[in-house]
């Protein structure tokens, strides 16, 4: 009898316990890759998180620079263990550990940026930045005069991968003679390794160097070599003023407030959302003066129509070797551009 | 006029170099303290912080246990051939291989049972590695090669290859293209020490530990690797088979790389992926270092540095301080610690000089 009392009491306690905590606080904590001085991915996952510790009732945290695999387990592990509500993580490698922890933590909420994987409690969310990235392509492709952009790339994954086809299609959109010379660094953030493969590119002749990286270094070496460069993530027009021409950039803000406003209000679910132009998490940041204006006007058209419901990625679209990929009149599903491991025709380099 | 004369000790400090030791630590901390005030923390609670983080739970315990386990067996390695004075900067790349080596066994036989693949894994990582220590081996004695830059270039060879294969013919077909191979099966999986947390690499570490002292203190080459450590002619003159000595050496430091390898596949990732690299070959010759080379040090200092890294996250993570603040305390700290080797194997004295 005494037993069942004290079970009763110690449930009523745990009880009380979890209605003061939905009273309380909610606490949100997020997981970088990199650090958030990068200017790059880490810095725009950042700018949400402050937008979110604006919110009444939030507090959000941060571990910065987590290497993807065991590391990144240990801090999600840590964050759930220390009553975090909501965890974010915003790096590819960050997923099947993400999955560990949330089968141990069932109450709390996990969010995995840029994944395929999901679970009751572990929702992933990602922008279409393709798009974004089809328009600096455009005006890449306006600008170049030697026919030849250079793309300094991170990690052959479908993403990058998706984002160099994208822009290369935008480029060739407004010329048709362009080629794209990828170059892979194999690092997210290292500004050194970055600016180094940005000036190989510039010594086979590129005129504009585009990037997938989280660091400024590209920019910098297209600025000291005087030519043009499209910037990523934020807008790095600081880095380089006299070469960055726009750049696809994140905006994560409204994504993260909406995210935590459905689990404040119990709506919350988990799934994989992808969205794009249209509502705003990435974007094309002000372009540069140097681009002319009946380009600036091309671009923001498609702009509009991509907002409207216009496809990237339409046939016919061929690979490499000249395979057609897509047919005339279709479209690539979701499935496939998430799947992505091959270059359309234009591009240089190799996806190993 | 005085001054300060640097006179090396006769005899090396003793048991004082332990004071040496904490004094150099403690330093150290003062320093990241005046850091942390600089930054805007209030220094107490954030090294406090630190420490729960690192030590202060049974969580912390085991997570720190658990990121020590790599470090441990890749400074055990490099360890070995420093007694040599052979300088095997290629931990790195050993453990690459180790890794690979595992994979390649649990992914041949993904249906084997655990008791013939995990031998099957431990051996051939301990062969890839034991491989990849030997090649510079044999280069520096056969061909006068410098053993330092080639075994730090065979790290990239190895980390690319690694890459190659899992972004080629080991990615899992499920992974969306994505670099990694699939999971690991059950069988190819070490495990945890019963309902702890505390994994089964723990025993392979005291294993391999013990195993390294005793080979050290008791065995004859160990007694010829402390000799031709001090003197390589002298040695050569003993009649010490020096050459087959340094091949021998490297290719043991190589395997003990390599079985690190296996654990953080097997173990930790439970695949083989490119984040497995996180630079453990290189702090491992931080750990060695540290430890003045002796295998019980090396465990010590292993799981100090990585309570020190798994305490800084909860240092970020509770008081926002950057990242790069855990580099800069554990810079210090080998710094403090190695300048504080100046106390252990020298004195000051104060001359009075005549005018």
């Amino acid at each position: 009898m005494r037993f069942t009392k004290l079970v009763a009491a110690a449930v009523l306690g745990v009880g009380l316990c979890f209605s003061q905590a939905m009273a309380k606080e909610m606490n949100v904590g997020f997981v970088y890759v990199s650090p958030i001085g990068d200017a790059g991915w880490s810095y725009a996952h950042d700018m949400g998180r402050q937008a979110l510790e604006k919110m009444d009732g939030v507090t959000t945290s941060y571990v910065e620079a987590v290497a993807e695999g065991p590391d990144s387990e240990r801090v999600m592990l840590n964050m759930a263990r220390k009553g975090y509500d909501v965890i974010f993580a915003t790096s590819f490698g960050y997923m099947d550990p993400m999955l560990k922890v949330a089968k141990q933590f069932p109450e709390t909420i996990f969010m995995h940026c840029s994944g395929f994987k999901t679970a009751d409690n572990m929702g992933n969310y990602f922008g279409r930045m393709y798009q974004a990235r089809y328009l600096s392509g455009m005006v890449a492709g306006a600008m170049t005069k030697s026919n030849t952009i250079g793309y300094v790339a991170a990690f052959p994954i479908p993403e990058v991968i998706r984002g160099i086809n994208a822009f290369t299609l935008g480029a060739q959109a407004m010329n048709p003679d362009v080629t794209v010379r990828v170059v892979w660094t194999k690092t997210w953030y290292d500004p050194a390794t970055e600016k180094e493969a940005a000036k190989s590119l510039l010594d086979v002749g590129a005129d504009v160097i585009a990037q997938h990286q989280d660091s400024p270094g590209p920019q910098e070496a297209a600025q000291e070599k005087g030519v043009y460069s499209i910037g990523y993530n934020s807008d790095m027009s600081q880095f380089a003023p006299d070469a960055h021409l726009t750049a696809p950039i994140w905006n994560w803000g409204p994504f993260y407030i909406e995210t935590i406003k459905q689990v404040q209000a119990g709506t919350w679910k988990a799934g994989s959302s992808w969205p794009g132009l249209a509502d705003g998490i990435v974007d094309l940041s002000p372009m540069s003066d140097m681009v002319p204006k009946e380009v600036q006007d091309k671009v923001m058209a498609k702009k509009a129509a991509i907002i409207a419901g216009e496809k990237v990625f339409v046939g016919p679209i061929k690979d490499q070797k000249g395979m057609e990929k897509v047919a005339a009149g279709s479209s690539m599903s979701d499935g496939d551009m998430l799947g992505m491991t091959w270059f359309v025709q234009g591009v240089i380099g190799t996806t190993e | 006029m005085s001054a300060i004369r640097i006179v090396k000790r006769q005899e090396p400090l003793g048991w004082s170099s332990f004071f040496v030791l904490v004094a150099a630590i403690v330093l150290s901390l003062l320093l990241s303290a005046v850091i942390l005030v600089i930054g805007g923390t209030p220094p107490v609670e954030g090294i406090t912080v630190l420490f729960k983080g690192a030590f202060g739970s049974r969580f912390a315990f085991e997570d720190a246990l658990l990121k020590a386990t790599p470090i441990f067996l890749c400074s055990l390695g490099v360890a070995l051939a420093f007694k040599l004075k052979v300088w095997n900067i290629g931990a790195e790349g050993q453990y690459a291989l180790g890794a690979v080596g595992a994979t390649w066994m649990a992914l041949s036989f993904p249906n084997a049972p655990a008791w013939l693949l995990l031998p099957a894994m431990i051996a051939m990582a301990v062969a890839a590695g034991g491989v990849w220590g030997f090649i510079p081996a044999l280069l520096r004695q056969k061909l006068k090669t410098n053993e330092i830059i080639v075994t730090l270039m065979m790290n990239y060879i190895a980390i690319l290859f690694l890459d190659y294969l899992v972004y080629g013919i080991w990615k899992d077909p499920a992974s969306f293209g994505f670099p990694m191979t699939a999971e690991f099966s059950e069988a190819a999986i070490v495990g945890r020490i019963g309902a702890t947390n505390f994994s089964w690499g723990l025993v392979h570490c005291l294993f391999l530990g013990v195993l390294f002292w005793v080979f050290i203190s008791f065995s004859r080459i160990g007694f010829e690797i402390k000799a031709s450590g001090d003197n390589v002619r002298a040695a050569r003159y003993a009649g010490i088979p020096y050459d087959r000595l340094v091949m021998l050496v490297m290719a043991l430091s190589g395997a003990l790389a390599g079985w690190a390898g296996f654990l953080e596949a097997s173990s930790t990732v439970n695949r083989l992926q490119p984040s497995i690299m996180a630079g453990y070959g290189y702090t491992a010759i931080v750990v060695a270092w540290l430890a003045r080379l002796n295998p019980l040090f090396i465990g010590i200092a292993s799981f100090m540095l990585a309570g020190l890294r798994v305490g800084v996250e909860g240092l970020q993570l509770d008081l926002q301080v950057p990242a790069a603040f855990g580099g800069i305390i554990e810079g210090l700290i080998l710094l403090t610690v190695l300048a504080g080797g100046l106390f252990s194997n020298y004195r000051m004295v104060w001359v009075r000089k005549k005018t």
